[in-house]
């Protein structure tokens, strides 16, 4: 394996409200390697925003990030802001979960590429604006041209998706953070959005940190996955070693509650109770409470992430405990 | 395209909005108590003097061809004369209205350089101790009447200080500017605190969107974040309101030229109550109206351009 | 996720409205009272002390007749509240059941009322008001007709868009499916919910009578002399105030002091409703 792209070490976020603080980010690491596709995976509130947000330098005052965000071997947790200005967009993008809430309203999709590529490249203006022609032809939206001049608010939900795409990878991104990109979208049109992340991906040699809490788009898409909860990666591993031995009992229940592949009319496990919420001071595993599999060992003391096969590492310590392999339903 | 479709839409809308207020001020005059002919002949007027100043205001018609003959002239131009002075009204107006007109405009731009950046100030710094000595000083602005703070700003920056001139028009456009710099800064703080508090809370909102966080995420300088995307969203909802005030600002004047003595139509118009000269008040208020209602569709027409989902 | 960003502090008293409140009270017991709270008559001319500076026997100085300035402020005090409470009381009463019929009924009245509102806002409120009065002729009781006759339509057009809020919801509904008359859902069921912005907004609208009526007075079309208010006292200081600044600035503060009272007590109370949802 080449050098990683990005390495995060021990990184935690933390959010202040009403003089509290509460933890989204609990010390997690992990590591995105060239043209590699990584899956961050969990329910909501486990901290995969922040986490995202955190490597961009997006967490406003009074929250807090500490730990090292290392991109190509540079830490950029806390770098200044007119440096981190050049790494935004730049070499990191970010595209968000809702389109219409993202996209400035009062701005032309025209103007919020262009205003992107005056801010990192030195091309004229002519060029930017073939630029820009070019990208949204590159996502995909028909008739690229006579749609620069429109508004967010005249695309549809799918041709919004794309055309924030589109402004994300203005300046050419090496990793580009997709924070549930498809979750507002309808069911039809999510499928073409993670393909075309797919294919841009690969045609333009672009790493990608997919948030989602779908493991269906996981299985699809990614070609590592780390799971998270309750502000913790529990588990990472290869998209294949996973789904068919998953070490700890968090994503064990996840895959169990999956609906792929089983017989209609047959009910769904679920995973009882509900994670730990934020500001909630804990013992042991966050997840002990709901665990099907759990020990004594399990209640005290802060799980340290171990190693239980080749890139596969999880925070269970009964991972020994979880059926070797997920059988087919 | 679409905007000036909206455009004319807009300007069709107010022609309701017009023929009521002409309806209203000519009700307002003739309906009140207290006729003009005897308003102005004081209580120990003859019949025959009564009679005379009704023939003149054309006051002894019925009231639906007093109308007509209002309306008729009103379309030609012409406000009628004024009973103290003997000259067209249009003429006392057209005289007196610039100075007015500039006095507005000065207070408005004074009031958008004040408020804009301390709009920002406030919101960048949120209950730091600077956004909230200067909300307490708004707060506190908002109670002081114009004549009041006039008042203040005339004695202590003209007569003691004598950094400001006490009275007069000045002499060129810089002259005019210094001369005029006291009255429009009156005039301009009032506004000026109330849009500053709006567009403060419309900053604070703006900063919690997601587009700015995405604006961010690009990469842009936070010049451009600020003064492209928070900007332009935080004014479309200033702007209303700008424009309400910008009316009233209007009214203010009438209060800050007196103040300051300045030769504008405010000071006309009380001149004319004292004096009792009617066309002179009905032709100025509907100058007022329609002079506001210029402002409220300029003040649209603005909103639609920053927002363009307002027309499509 | 994003930041939580909601002001959740509890609910306890806030500064605003103990001031303010506190402000109003002094206020209503000067106005009341204001033989006990003077130190001098008002209106007696002291020949030996015209002009006098600020001193320990006249805390504000005198003016040109060797009036004792802050004696007549607090007796001023009673004519200023009054133009608050008098010129609003009206316009509150008036125009918020009429807003409140037009909003529960809609209709043609509600096409009327909208391009009226149109029209009030177009005029400046300070004209409209002097253009009133410039027909009435001055004094104190015209100046509470001129501004009851514009006032009311932003009552109105406030509880009309309470109403219309307040009738869209779940309550009304079952109350009308529960057979009552309209009489019983709109005084019973629909003001008492409404009526929280219209008090706020009353607050707002007394200092902005304080202020309109100050003004009025220092242009000689409010209260006419020998009524002291606070307004008529700028007027008479003005040709003094490079020699006796006294004469202007303590009424002027008076008038700050009780504009900011009214609005203190006004946030105090909107922020009291606005936590008790």
């Amino acid at each position: 394996m080449t050098e990683n792209l990005l390495e995060v070490h021990g990184l935690r976020t933390e959010y202040r409200s009403d003089g509290r603080r509460f933890t989204a980010v609990d010390g997690i690491d992990f590591t995105v390697g060239p043209g590699e596709i990584l899956g961050l995976v969990g329910e909501s509130g486990s901290g995969k925003s922040a986490t995202l947000r955190s490597i961009l330098g997006l967490i406003k005052p009074p929250g807090r990030v500490e730990g090292r965000i290392l991109w190509r071997g540079r830490d950029i947790h806390g770098l200044a802001p007119s440096a981190l200005q050049r790494v935004r967009g730049a070499e990191i993008a970010m595209i968000f979960q809702d389109p219409m809430t993202a996209l400035n309203p009062v701005l032309t999709v025209g103007q919020q590429i262009r205003e992107s590529l005056a801010a990192h490249t030195d091309l004229s203006a002519s060029d930017r604006q073939r630029r820009a022609i070019e990208l949204l032809d590159l996502v995909g939206i028909p008739a690229a041209a006579s749609r620069l001049d429109d508004y967010p608010y005249q695309f549809s939900g799918g041709i919004r998706q794309r055309a924030m795409i589109a402004i994300a990878l203005a300046a050419k991104p090496a990793l580009l953070l997709a924070d549930e990109p498809t979750t507002a979208l309808d069911v039809t049109i999510q499928d073409q959005i993670i393909k075309l992340i797919q294919r841009l991906a690969a045609e333009l040699r672009m790493s990608v940190i997919l948030v989602t809490h779908d493991l269906g788009v996981v299985a699809e898409s990614c070609d590592r996955v780390a799971v998270m909860y309750a502000g913790r990666i529990v588990e990472t591993a290869p998209v294949a070693t996973l789904f068919r031995s998953p070490r700890h009992a968090y994503t064990l229940g996840l895959l169990q509650s999956m609906p792929v592949g089983r017989s209609p009319r047959t009910p769904l496990p679920f995973i009882p109770g509900a994670p730990p919420r934020p500001g909630d001071s804990l013992n042991g595993c966050a997840f002990a409470a709901r665990c099907a599999f759990v020990g004594d060992e399990c209640r005290h003391g802060r799980p340290e992430t171990r190693h239980v096969g080749l890139d596969h590492m999880t925070l269970c310590r009964r991972a020994e405990a979880l059926p070797a392999a997920l059988e087919p339903a | 395209m679409g905007y000036w479709r909206f455009v004319l839409r807009r300007l069709l809308q107010s022609a309701p909005t017009f023929a009521l207020i002409t309806v209203l001020i000519f009700l307002l005059v003739r309906l009140l108590p207290g006729d003009p002919a005897s308003a102005m002949l004081g209580d120990r007027a003859t019949d025959e003097a009564v009679a005379r100043i009704n023939a003149s205001l054309g006051t002894d018609l019925p009231i639906a061809s007093q109308f007509l003959r209002f309306l008729g002239r009103l379309l030609s131009g012409d406000l009628g004369q004024s009973q103290a002075l003997h000259v067209p009204v249009t003429e006392l107006i057209g005289e007196r209205m610039p100075v007015t007109l500039l006095l507005a405009a000065y207070a408005m731009v004074l009031a958008t350089l004040i408020s804009i950046p301390l709009a920002f100030l406030m919101a960048l710094y949120r209950d730091r101790p600077l956004d909230i000595a200067l909300r307490g000083a708004f707060q506190l602005g908002l109670s002081m009447p114009t004549f009041y703070l006039g008042l203040l700003f005339l004695t202590v920056l003209g007569a003691h200080l004598r950094i400001f001139p006490v009275g007069g028009l000045g002499r060129g456009p810089v002259g005019i500017l210094y001369h005029l710099f006291l009255p429009a800064l009156t005039l301009a703080l009032g506004l000026a605190a109330v849009i500053t508090r709006s567009l403060r809370a419309a900053i604070l909102e703006v900063l919690q969107a997601d587009y700015i966080d995405f604006a961010r995420a690009k990469g842009l300088s936070e010049r451009v974040v600020l003064g492209r995307h928070v900007l332009r969203n935080a004014l479309i909802s200033t702007v209303t309101l700008f424009g309400i005030n910008l009316g009233q600002l209007i009214g203010g004047a009438v209060i800050t030229e007196t103040v300051f003595s300045l030769p504008g139509v405010g000071r006309l118009l009380i001149d004319a109550i004292f004096g009792r000269d009617y066309p002179v008040i009905e032709g100025l208020t509907m100058c007022f109206a329609v002079l506001v209602s210029i402002i409220f569709i300029v003040t649209d027409l603005f909103q639609a351009w920053l927002d363009p989902r307002v027309y499509r | 996720m994003t930041v939580d960003t909601v002001d959740r502090r509890p609910n306890r008293l806030q500064p605003p409205l103990i001031f303010g409140t506190a402000i109003l009270t002094l206020m209503l017991i000067t106005a009341l009272l204001p033989q006990f709270v003077a130190p001098y008559d008002p209106t007696r001319f002291d020949y030996h002390a015209t002009l006098a500076p600020p001193s320990l026997a006249h805390l504000f100085g005198t003016d040109m007749y060797g009036r004792d300035i802050l004696s007549r402020i607090l007796w001023a005090t009673r004519i200023d509240l009054q133009i608050a409470v008098f010129s609003t009381v009206g316009p509150v009463i008036v125009g918020t059941l009429i807003g409140t019929l037009v909003g529960y009924y809609g209709g043609f009245a509600d096409i009327v009322l909208n391009r009226l509102v149109d029209v009030v806002v177009t005029f400046p409120f300070l004209v409209l008001v002097i253009g009133i009065i410039a027909i009435l002729g001055p004094g104190l009781t015209n100046l509470y007709i001129a501004i009851g006759l514009v006032d009311w339509v932003f009552f109105a057009r406030l509880a009309r868009a309470e109403i219309l809020v307040q009738r869209r919801l779940d309550y009304a509904h079952a109350a009308r499916g529960l057979g009552y008359g309209p009489a019983r859902i709109i005084f019973r069921h629909l003001l008492p919910n409404a009526i929280g912005p219209i008090i706020t907004y009353w607050m707002t609208d007394m200092a902005l009578a304080i202020l309109l009526g100050s003004s009025l007075g220092y242009l000689g079309l409010g209260a006419q002399p020998p009524l002291a208010e606070w307004g008529a006292l700028i007027a008479d200081g003005k040709n003094f105030m490079a020699t006796a600044w006294w004469i202007t600035v303590f009424p002027g503060i008076a008038i700050v002091v009780a504009g900011f009272g009214f609005s203190l007590a006004g946030d105090g109370v909107a922020d009291l409703l606005r936590r008790r949802e």
